[in-house]
């Protein structure tokens, strides 16, 4: 099982165990990672899973589609290594990914 | 139960039947007397079983689709390209000759210019300044209530912190406030736009004049003015919407979505958690026993109140939802009051659990790009608000009927008859 991290605001980590398949907001979620609130469960409507990846590994994780491009287009905090975790899957290759978690969803 | 003696006069017939005696393709949700009667439920519980996608061929506002269970309305809200808020979000069509613009109804990329230069006011980073002023107003306002009278919530509390609220936001002014809670009262409150009966057409464009007037007037004050963190200020000065005061219709439409999407909801957020608490008494003692769990709280309410019932969407083109052939220029209703209640999406929905799992989960703010930008504000002043009053009462006593209020888009209070008990 892939391993990521989350740096939270404060500079916590927590690192988890993610599952393929699944989200990097799953990984959160379910793994009581707090800061990521999750609302609309995964469908790319609510953008309140932001997170900012960090920028090593933004070559491997990608850039934001259309649909969650649009959602972060709202967040005045949006920066270049922002994406929507629910919109990540979790795969073998992002093994040691590390996200920050924002201080505030919106 | 008994009932409030002037509802029971003006109930519809159909609000007076047994909702399984209602043929199904004659089920009309857009009727007003449902949501002041409260006897929406079974309703809409038999158009989530029966016709999630249903069609009224024929109703008061004209032909239009509801959509009735949680995902079908996250899918709409989400879609925007197929399912557009132009020209209007409310049921009731707009006047043509009296046609409102503003965010809230336009797509991108109107929608994003406007918004985003004013959405900063209500970002969560700003919002950390704005806790302890709204705090010591709650403090105020809760301080100043008659213990042992009864009183009307509603006028004491919801509408005058909500008020209060609204007014830092623009930087109106205080001793006016009450324009806007007038104004946000009766800027839609009319039988063609939600079926209100409260104003005519002819006396809601009065007092939008009078609203457009005031709010014109603050505009000159300040547009020679440094920039301000209010939200005139913020519109003078965003290169999109610097001019927006030479377009009436713009600027009235954008003022009256801050003001009710800011103020109306809110309000009924605030009355309707009394009256979760007073229905469920269990949820209460919940609550005195374990205040970490306002928060949580907070979104239950928002969810099992869902201050706005619903919001429409316009087809852009022939679609297809639910195995229902939609038409270009159909008008597609979201009942996020139905969604709230759909048991595939939540778990036990009818019930108020102030500790409920995945109590976010819940459509009151909407999907997609236009979710309500004000969420978290409004989160933060009902936090508050159960906050204070945790400090100082250990009951809000609902003493009689509540009303609401007679529209299918707000679902609201105007009286709650309550006698506040100390600790």
């Amino acid at each position: 099982m892939p391993k990521i991290t989350f740096i939270s605001y404060d500079g916590v980590e927590h690192v988890v165990d993610a599952e393929n398949g699944a989200s990097v907001m799953n990984a959160a979620i379910d793994n009581l990672v707090t800061g990521i609130d999750a609302d609309c469960g995964g469908e790319c409507s609510c953008a309140t899973c932001h997170v900012y990846v960090n920028k090593k590994w933004m070559e491997i994780v990608g850039t934001p589609q259309d649909r969650e491009e649009e959602m972060l287009d709202l967040n005045p905090e949006r920066e270049s290594n922002s994406r929507l975790s629910c919109q990540i899957p979790v795969r073998d290759e992002l093994d040691g990914l590390v996200v920050r978690v924002p201080e505030f969803q919106m | 139960m008994s009932e409030h003696a002037v509802s029971v006069v003006k109930l519809s017939a159909q609000a007076q039947t047994d909702p399984q005696d209602v043929p199904l393709d004659q089920i009309d949700v857009s009727d007003p007397t449902l949501f002041e009667s409260d006897r929406l439920w079974g309703f809409f519980e038999r158009l989530r079983n029966e016709a999630p996608v249903h069609y009224l061929k024929d109703s008061f506002f004209g032909p239009f689709w509801s959509v009735t269970r949680f995902a079908d309305i996250q899918f709409v809200d989400k879609h925007h390209e197929t399912f557009s808020s132009e020209p209007t979000v409310l049921l009731g069509d707009q006047p043509e000759d009296f046609t409102l613009i503003n965010f809230i109804q336009s797509d991108p990329p109107l929608h994003d210019e406007q918004r985003r230069a004013v959405q900063d006011v209500v970002a969560p980073r700003n919002l950390t300044e704005l806790e302890p002023i709204i705090r010591e107003r709650v403090q105020n306002i809760l301080d100043g209530l008659p213990v042992g009278d009864t009183f009307n919530w509603v006028d004491e509390v919801s509408i005058e912190l909500t008020t209060q609220m609204l007014a830092i936001l623009f930087d109106f002014p205080f001793e006016d406030r009450r324009l806007l809670t007038h104004w946000s009262d009766v800027a839609i409150a009319t039988p063609e736009l939600t079926g209100s009966d409260a104003v005519t057409e002819e006396e809601r464009r009065v007092e939008m004049g009078v609203c457009l007037d005031y709010f014109t007037r603050l505009w000159r004050e300040r547009e020679h003015q440094p920039p301000k963190f209010d939200l005139i200020s913020m519109l003078i000065h965003d290169e999109n919407t610097k001019d927006m005061v030479d377009n009436p219709m713009e600027y009235l439409g954008n003022l009256l979505l801050l003001i009710i999407g800011g103020n109306d909801t809110t309000r009924n957020s605030i009355s309707g958690g009394v009256v979760a608490l007073n229905q469920n008494p269990d949820q209460y003692q919940k609550l005195r026993e374990n205040l970490s769990l306002i928060p949580n709280m907070v979104s239950e309410i928002i969810r099992w109140q869902t201050p706005l019932a619903h919001m429409r969407r316009t087809a852009k083109v022939d679609t297809e939802l639910g195995g229902k052939q939609i038409k270009e220029g159909d008008k597609v209703v979201m009942w996020y009051v139905s969604g709230n209640r759909d048991p595939e999406a939540i778990d036990r929905p009818d019930e108020f659990i102030i500790d409920r799992p995945n109590a976010r989960h819940h459509l009151s703010f909407g999907f997609g790009i236009h979710r309500c930008m004000g969420n978290r504000l409004a989160e933060m002043q009902l936090r508050v608000v159960w906050e204070e009053i945790s400090k100082r009462f250990h009951t809000v006593e609902l003493v009689g009927e509540p009303v609401r209020v007679r529209s299918n888009f707000v679902r609201g209070y105007s009286d709650l008859p309550v006698r506040v008990h100390r600790i």
